[in-house]
C-alpha cells in the first residue's frame, strides 16, 4: 500500500485531498461531513472581518457549463466569502479541530488591506487550533469590487506586504491563495515568497461569464434581469491551472516554494497530475459541489492503486517529477518526427479525422480506398500535429509513433536525425544566424 | 368469447389489456431522452447512416439539431430529403438500414437511436402544425397520381412545391396507403397515418379523389388524356394464394385484411381471434399478423415458414420482437394441407422441408398443428388492370432510374414498380425523384424551343 501521508509545510493530514475553501466548508455540518466521508484536510470558507457579515445575492449564485449528457465541465459562481458571523465560524472551526485532530484544518481569511486588521483576526484564528491559513487573494468577483480578494492579487506589492504582516503577527504557517486573472502568475508567487509564505495555493477561480440567456439577453446566472462576472472553476480550467501550477514549480526565483494545487481536479488521475507537476497537496471544490463528498474515495483508491502499479511509495516520490520535462517551446528538439497511426481493428470509420485533417489542417487522411470507406495516414502529408488523435472518439485507436532515428520521413524525404536540435540552432531562426555571423 | 374460449372469437381480453397491448410500441422521447440519445452522435464524416438510408436524410444535421435545442430544423432536414419522415421513424426496419450502418455498432454494439430521434423531431413539428414548404406560382400543370400510399403522397408534395396542381386517385375510402392500412396498430397508434396526410397536403394544391380504382373508374389512357403527367404509385393489391386443399375453410384469411381491418377498428375487443392460430410466411406482414394475434388474445400463435430463418425477410429484431410477445416461429415447414370439422379451420397439415440440391423440397415427413384460425402472408401480387400497353418486368410495372415507364408522360414508384422494395422509406424515395423528374419534364416543356446551331 502507498503511503498517502501528507505533510504540507508542517500541516499534517492523512491523505492529500483537502477541499478547497468555498460553499462546502463553510460551517461545521459540512466539514464534519467531510471528514466522515474522508478528506485529508479542509481549508475553512473565507472568513472577512468582524462586524456585521457580507451579504450574499438571493438569486442564482451558479452557472455551468455542460458537456456530452450533461456533464457538468464548467461552473461558475458570484458567491462571496461566509456571510455568517466570524464568532461563530472560529467557535465551530475549533470544535471540529477538536473532533478531527488528524485532520488539517487551515482558515481561509479576507479582510481590507490594512494592517490592523490582519492583526486583529490571525489571534481570533490562532486560538481555534487551525493548523494554517490562507490568504484570499483571489476572489475576482463582489470583494475585489472592495479591494480585496483578486484585487490584492493582482498587485505583487501589495501580496508582499499582506504576507509580511501575517508572518509578523502570527505563528502559523501561511499560505497565499493567488489569482489566476493576470498575466504572469509568476510575478504574485514571487511577491509572496518575498514577504516570507510558506506556500502558494492556486489556481482561484478565472473571470468569467459562463453563458447569456437569450430570451433576456442577460448574462447567468441572472438576478433580476442582470448578471455579473464570476468566478469559474471545475474540469474546464485544470489546464490553465497546471501550466500556472508548472511555471511556479520551474521558475529559478520560486523554485522549491511549496504549492496547494487548486483547479479542476475531478478523479486521482488529476490530483497525480498535479503532484506530479510540482504541487505539494491538491484541493478540491467543484468536484464534491457535483457529486458530493464520497468522491475521495475514487480518488484515494485511485491513487493509492496507480502508485503501487507503479512503484511509487510515497508523495515524494512523485511531487515535482514532471517538472523538469517542462520546457519552452524554444528548446524543444526539432529532431524528433512523429506519424499518427491508425489501429484499423480499433477504427470504427466514423471519419472525424479525415475531416478534420481534410478541411482544417494537412490533408493526410484517407476516406476511401479502392472504394471502400478506409480512413488511413498518408505519412508523405502527416506532419504529426495529433488534431485526428484529439478528434477520434475511441482511444489509442490512433496514436503518434515516433519515427527512429535513421528512418526515413516521408513527408520531407529525409532521415530522422538523431542528434537533438532546438530552435535556438535553428537556420531559420534569425536570432540564431545572427549569433554564427 | 373468455380467454380460453376454443374457435374465433371477440373479446378474449379485458378493456385494460386491449389498450396496454396496443399503445405505441416506443414512446416518443421526451427532451432529456432526446438530448441524451443525440449526445451519442458522432457526426461522422460521410455518415453511414446517411447512405443506408434510401431517402438520404442528413442524419448527422438532424441529430445535432436535437442535441442543440433545435428541433424545428431538425425536422425541416428530415422533411427536405423526406415527407414522410414522421411515418418513417415508426415503421423503417431502421435496424437493416440507418442504426445497421451506425458507427456506434462496431463501438460499443448500440446504435444511436435514430429512428426514435426522427420521431422525436418530426412529432414536434407537426403538433405545432409547422409547414416548411411553400408552394410555387402555380405552372398551370396538373400531375394525376395513382394510389395515395407513401409513394403518392411523396409525389404530389414533390410536385406541389413545384407549383404544379396534383389529383391524386386513390382506390379505398381512406388516403395513406400502407400506413394507413398495413402498419401494425401499436407502431402508428392515434390516427398517425391520417394525420400525417392532412399535414402533407397542407402545402396546397393536392386534391384527393376517394374511391377512384384504375381499371374499374377510369383507366391510364383516360389519364394521359387528361392530365400533363401521370405517377402510379398503387402497391400491390393482390396477395398469393396456398393453393392448397382446405384453402376456402372458414377461418383461413389474408394476413393484410387482418391487419388493415384491425387498423381500422376503433375497439380492438370487437376483432375476432382464433384461441390458436397459425400464420404461413416469414415475412414482416407475418410478423404483424402474428404478434397482433397475440395481442389480441390468442393462446397459442405459430408461424410456419418454409425455409430457415436466415431467409425470413422479417428483419432479426421483428423475429425477436415475435418471440418476445410470444409467437412461436418455426422453420423448415410447408403448409400441405388445411384440415377443416364443420366448414371450419381445425388445423393444419404441415409437411418438413428441406434443400435439396440446391432445391427446396419436402422431405415427406408430415405434422398436424391444431389452429382455429389461419392466416396467409405469403407475399403480394401486382394486380392492376386498365394499364393498357404498359411494359411490365417480373409481373411489376419497369420503370428506368428516374421511374419513367415504357409510356411517355407516365411514372412510376412505390411497391407496384420492379425496384419495390416492400419499404415506405423506399417508396418515398421513389415518389419524391419521379416527381423531380417530371418537373424537369414539365419544366422543359414549358421552355420555348431553341435551335442549338
Amino acid at each position: 500500500m502507498a503511503d498517502l501521508r501528507n505533510n504540507f509545510v508542517g500541516i499534517k493530514s492523512p491523505n492529500p485531498f483537502w477541499l478547497a475553501s468555498a460553499p462546502p466548508t463553510d460551517k461545521a455540518y459540512n466539514v464534519e461531513r467531510a471528514f466522515k466521508a474522508g478528506w485529508g484536510g479542509v481549508v475553512w470558507k473565507t472568513l472577512g472581518e468582524e462586524g456585521p457579515p457580507v451579504v450574499n445575492v438571493n438569486g442564482p449564485r451558479y452557472g455551468a457549463i455542460w458537456g456530452a449528457d450533461r456533464r457538468l465541465l464548467g461552473l461558475n459562481n458570484i458567491e462571496l466569502i461566509t456571510d455568517r458571523d466570524l464568532y461563530t465560524n472560529l467557535r465551530e472551526m475549533k470544535q471540529v479541530k477538536m473532533n478531527w485532530p488528524d485532520r488539517a484544518l487551515v482558515a481561509s481569511i479576507m479582510v481590507p488591506c490594512e494592517e490592523n486588521a490582519w492583526k486583529a483576526i490571525l489571534p481570533l484564528v490562532e486560538e481555534t487550533g487551525a493548523d494554517g491559513i490562507e490568504l484570499n487573494f483571489g476572489c475576482p468577483h463582489g470583494m475585489s469590487e472592495r479591494g480585496m480578494g483578486s484585487a490584492v492579487g493582482q498587485v505583487p506589492e501589495y501580496i508582499e506586504m499582506v504576507v509580511r504582516w501575517c508572518k509578523q503577527y502570527t505563528r502559523m504557517p501561511v499560505i497565499t491563495k493567488l489569482t489566476p486573472n493576470i498575466t504572469d502568475i509568476r510575478k504574485p508567487a514571487r511577491a509572496a515568497k518575498a514577504g516570507g509564505t510558506d506556500a502558494v495555493s492556486l489556481i482561484n477561480t478565472i473571470n468569467s461569464i459562463v453563458s447569456v440567456d437569450l430570451d433576456n439577453f442577460a448574462p447567468n446566472p441572472t438576478v433580476g434581469g442582470k448578471g455579473s462576472h464570476g468566478g469559474y472553476c471545475g474540469p474546464a480550467v485544470k489546464p490553465i491551472a497546471l501550466n500556472m501550477v508548472a511555471e511556479i514549480a520551474r521558475d529559478p526565483e520560486t523554485y522549491g516554494l511549496p504549492i496547494s494545487g487548486i483547479g479542476g481536479i475531478t478523479t486521482w488521475r488529476d490530483a497525480a497530475e498535479f503532484l506530479a507537476l510540482g504541487a505539494g497537496n491538491v484541493q478540491v471544490c467543484t468536484a464534491a459541489m457535483t457529486y458530493g463528498f464520497k468522491i475521495v474515495q475514487e480518488m484515494i483508491t485511485g491513487l493509492s492503486d496507480w502508485m503501487d502499479a507503479k512503484g511509487h511509495r510515497s508523495l515524494d516520490d512523485i511531487i515535482g517529477r514532471a517538472v523538469p520535462n517542462v520546457s519552452d517551446w524554444q528548446y524543444l528538439n526539432l529532431n524528433y518526427i512523429a506519424k499518427a497511426h491508425i489501429d484499423q481493428d480499433a477504427c470504427i470509420k466514423c471519419g472525424r479525422c479525415h475531416i478534420a485533417c481534410e478541411d482544417t489542417s494537412h490533408q493526410a487522411i484517407t476516406n476511401m480506398i479502392d472504394g471502400v470507406r478506409h480512413f488511413e495516414v498518408m505519412e508523405e502529408e502527416c506532419v504529426g500535429c495529433n488534431l485526428c488523435v484529439n478528434v477520434c472518439p475511441v482511444e489509442n485507436c490512433i496514436t503518434m509513433v515516433g519515427l527512429e532515428p535513421g528512418e526515413l520521413d516521408k513527408r520531407t524525404g529525409k532521415v530522422v536525425d538523431p542528434n537533438y536540435a532546438n530552435w535556438t540552432t535553428h537556420p531559420n531562426n534569425p536570432m540564431a544566424r545572427q549569433a554564427a555571423e | 368469447m373468455d380467454r380460453l374460449g376454443n374457435g374465433i372469437g371477440a373479446g378474449r381480453l379485458t378493456p385494460a389489456e386491449y389498450e396496454s397491448n396496443f399503445a405505441d410500441l416506443h414512446p416518443r422521447f421526451d427532451r432529456h431522452e432526446a438530448l441524451v440519445a443525440s449526445d451519442r452522435c458522432y457526426f461522422c464524416y460521410d455518415a453511414p447512416c446517411m447512405t443506408a438510408c434510401p431517402t438520404s436524410i442528413d442524419i448527422p444535421m438532424f441529430i445535432r439539431q436535437i442535441s442543440t435545442g433545435n428541433p424545428l430544423g431538425s425536422a425541416k432536414t428530415i422533411f427536405d430529403q423526406n415527407i414522410l419522415g414522421g411515418m418513417c421513424a415508426r415503421v423503417c426496419p431502421t435496424e437493416t438500414l440507418c442504426e445497421e450502418a451506425c458507427v456506434r455498432n462496431t463501438a460499443e454494439d448500440k446504435p444511436v437511436e435514430i429512428g426514435r430521434l426522427q420521431r422525436y423531431a418530426t412529432d414536434i413539428a407537426m403538433e405545432t402544425g409547422k409547414q416548411f414548404y411553400a408552394r410555387k406560382a402555380p405552372t398551370g400543370k396538373t400531375v394525376a397520381i395513382v394510389g395515395a400510399g407513401p409513394a403518392g403522397l411523396a409525389a404530389a408534395h414533390r410536385l406541389a412545391m413545384h407549383g404544379h396542381s396534383v389529383v391524386i386517385l386513390e382506390a379505398r375510402e381512406k388516403a395513406g396507403g400502407l400506413n394507413e392500412y398495413g402498419i401494425a396498430t401499436y407502431k402508428a397508434v392515434d390516427d398517425f397515418a391520417s394525420r400525417e396526410v392532412d399535414y402533407v397536403t397542407a402545402i396546397g394544391g393536392i386534391e384527393i379523389r376517394n374511391g377512384q380504382m384504375l381499371g374499374r373508374d377510369f383507366s391510364l389512357a383516360d389519364l394521359t388524356s387528361k392530365y400533363d403527367a401521370v405517377f402510379l404509385g398503387m402497391g400491390l393489391a393482390g396477395v398469393n394464394g396456398l393453393g392448397i386443399e382446405g384453402e376456402s375453410l372458414s377461418g383461413v384469411e389474408d394476413a393484410v385484411d387482418f391487419i388493415a381491418t384491425l387498423r381500422q377498428a376503433k375497439d380492438k375487443a370487437e376483432i375476432p381471434i382464433g384461441r390458436r392460430v397459425v400464420v404461413l410466411g416469414g415475412g414482416m406482414t407475418a410478423i404483424d399478423a402474428a404478434i397482433q394475434s397475440k395481442l389480441l388474445g390468442a393462446e397459442e400463435v405459430t408461424i410456419c415458414y418454409r425455409r430457415g430463418k436466415e431467409n425470413m425477410n422479417a428483419s432479426t429484431y421483428e423475429q425477436d420482437l415475435a418471440t418476445a410477445n410470444g409467437v412461436i416461429i418455426r422453420h423448415w415447414l410447408a403448409p400441405k394441407t388445411i384440415l377443416g370439422k364443420d366448414g371450419k379451420v381445425a388445423g393444419i397439415e404441415v409437411e418438413y422441408t428441406a434443400i435439396r440440391d440446391g432445391k427446396l423440397v419436402g422431405t415427406g415427413e408430415t405434422g398436424v398443428i391444431a389452429a382455429d384460425q389461419i392466416f396467409k402472408a405469403i407475399g403480394q401480387t401486382f394486380a392492376a388492370s386498365g394499364l393498357g400497353a404498359l411494359t411490365m418486368d417480373k409481373g411489376k410495372i419497369a420503370v428506368d432510374a428516374e421511374g419513367r415507364t415504357s409510356i411517355e408522360g407516365v411514372w412510376a414508384g412505390g411497391d407496384c414498380i420492379g425496384l419495390g422494395e416492400d419499404l415506405t422509406v423506399s417508396a418515398v424515395a421513389q415518389g419524391r425523384d419521379a416527381a423531380e423528374s417530371i418537373n424537369r419534364m414539365l419544366a422543359a416543356g414549358a421552355q420555348p424551343a431553341v435551335a442549338v446551331a
